[in-house]
């Protein structure tokens, strides 16, 4: 339709706009001076402070080694991050399987991922804290059938942070994984099983290798959105739980700039060395442009 | 084979129980007649929703929300669709080292982003002002827009391009009347990401709001720390169905469209 409305305004601006070239590189100049100003100058020059307080220096890196405080913040970071993906690659790949497998069923669970994925983490994990308080429906069911006496402390451990975080990260791993089981052949399994494989040996030598460029890709963006997961363990997590996201904010708080930026460079070089690491895996790249899109 | 399908039926069932009873209970607990939390409620009524609707502590929040993430849409719709448009065609290493700097904030733990632009911001003078908020959450929407429109144009038949340029279109006359229309379900997508992006953003208001600029969701997070009402959930069950229904908007648009 759009097409034939090209034809008459085209030609009456021949004569006098044929030369004039848009000069469409330059159509994107004004996104990136954009954010340079107040994305990457910022940023960047919050980093800088991790190697010029007071002085040129890479003092606060070194003494990063030796901060007890440091290295307990960071390994529970990336336990809490890696017990998160864990879970989420076991809740998330049967759930994946459905989704591709159970065409009838499909768009009803696709909803259902979507529904909470679409809902902001602040409004999660507080419905996970309505879920988990002392007056909440776990404590409330679990009484009603005479499981414990008293409500159960759940709220402010480890255990409510990475179940409330596994909730928010699934649909990350469910959606590539999907993608990954869609492009397999089916004519692939078909040939398995007519020559004879039980459906669990098709499952295992077919379906599940040709799946992992898709779990590579959903287990790279769990473990790297958690590690810098911050509203959901500062409000469910208890005052000993700490992530590196906390610390960060915590340091800010007391002005402590280089502290805060040594630890953000960790972050984020943490970040890009797993980003970077996962990215030369065959296919992964692939998996995870399909799950953009 | 029956069993086993039984069994990942029931397995699968659990899980997706799981990812809805959150939002489920939530909505529930919204109309509780208690005033505390308690599941489930004693009695329903609306008197939550008459708290927030009646209290401006809740409303200017909102209003200033709202507002935010409209602004936000007008200024991230605009810059990410040219930059889109025009990034294809810069040389290659500059294209590389451009799409990178606009997508990175996908990439870069929103906490350094947070606290980077509060250490900016705060020099610039923009901390706890609604236009220091446009700004930080312009950025953190704009890899959406860009990425959804970029989508758009990759599914473009560049014939039709071409045809338009061959029978006497101008560049920019072929840019309105063909490329445009063609990439307008990505556009718009991308225009809903980005409003729902400022509503729900939270790190950055954290730090970047001031006493001046209090967002719903900063306004949430007060409570949520200090008092847990019933109010939240009612808030929150509003949002929900605010974000819902766009994100769900958008995401028929990105199937209708060209991709």
């Amino acid at each position: 339709m759009e097409v034939r409305s090209i034809g008459p305004a085209g030609t009456r601006q021949v004569g006098a706009l044929r030369s004039w070239q848009p000069p469409m590189p330059l159509l994107a100049a004004p996104l990136l001076l954009f954010m340079l100003a107040f994305y990457a100058v910022p940023v960047l020059s919050m980093l800088m402070r991790s190697v010029n307080d007071p002085a040129w220096t890479l003092s606060h890196y070194a003494s990063l080694t030796g901060d007890t405080v440091f290295l307990k913040v960071l390994s529970n970071t990336l336990y809490t991050s890696l017990t998160v993906t864990l879970g989420a690659l076991v809740l998330g790949y049967p759930v994946a399987l459905s989704l591709v497998r159970a065409p009838r069923c499909a768009p009803v669970i696709l909803i259902l991922i979507l529904l909470p994925f679409w809902t902001s983490v602040l409004v999660r994990s507080y419905a996970w804290m309505v879920l988990m308080g002392r007056h909440g429906i776990i404590n409330e069911a679990l009484l009603a059938v005479d499981m414990i006496d008293q409500p159960l402390r759940i709220l402010n451990t480890p255990l409510a942070t990475r179940i409330a975080m596994i909730h928010i990260l699934l649909p990350y791993m469910v959606l590539p994984i999907a993608n990954a089981l869609r492009q397999i052949d089916p004519s692939l399994a078909r040939a398995s099983s007519g020559l004879g494989a039980t459906p669990g040996a098709t499952f295992r030598q077919i379906t599940l290798p040709l799946s992992m460029p898709g779990v590579a890709a959903g287990v790279l963006l769990v473990f790297v959105l958690a590690l810098g997961f911050y509203i959901t363990p500062a409000m469910l997590g208890g005052p000993r739980e700490i992530t590196l996201s906390m610390l960060i904010a915590q340091q800010v708080d007391q002005l402590n700039w280089a502290y805060a930026a040594t630890l953000s460079a960790v972050l984020v070089g943490t970040t890009l060395a797993i980003i970077a690491a996962m990215y030369r895996l065959p296919g992964v790249g692939n998996a995870l442009r399909m799950s953009a899109r | 084979m029956t069993a086993a399908r039984l069994l990942l039926a029931t397995v699968v069932g659990s899980i997706l129980l799981f990812l809805a009873l959150p939002i489920v209970v939530v909505m529930v607990v919204s109309f509780s007649s208690a005033t505390y939390l308690t599941f489930p409620p004693p009695a329903f009524g609306m008197r939550w929703y008459t708290a927030y609707f009646t209290n401006d502590d809740w409303l200017r929040p909102t209003w200033l929300s709202l507002w935010v993430a409209a602004c936000v849409v007008v200024v991230a719709t605009l810059l990410g669709t040219l930059a889109a448009v025009g990034i294809g065609r810069l040389p290659g290493a500059l294209r590389v080292l451009a799409s990178a700097l606009i997508v990175s904030p996908l990439i870069v733990p929103v906490i350094v982003a947070a606290i980077g632009i509060y250490y900016a911001f705060a020099r610039y003078g923009l901390v706890g002002t609604p236009v220091g908020l446009i700004l930080a959450h312009t950025c953190l929407a704009v890899p959406f827009v860009f990425i959804s429109v970029s989508a758009s144009l990759a599914g473009i038949d560049p014939r039709l391009e071409q045809a338009a340029l061959s029978l006497g279109a101008t560049p920019s006359g072929t840019f309105f009347q063909i490329t445009l229309p063609l990439i307008r379900p990505g556009v718009l997508a991308g225009a809903l990401f980005a409003f729902v992006t400022s509503f729900d953003e939270l790190v950055v208001a954290l730090f970047i709001s001031g006493s001046g600029a209090v967002t719903l969701p900063r306004r949430m997070w007060d409570d949520v720390l200090y008092q847990i009402e019933p109010t939240i959930a009612a808030v929150s069950t509003l949002t929900i169905v605010l974000t819902v229904v766009l994100m769900g908007c958008a995401h028929l648009l990105r199937k209708r469209a060209p991709a």
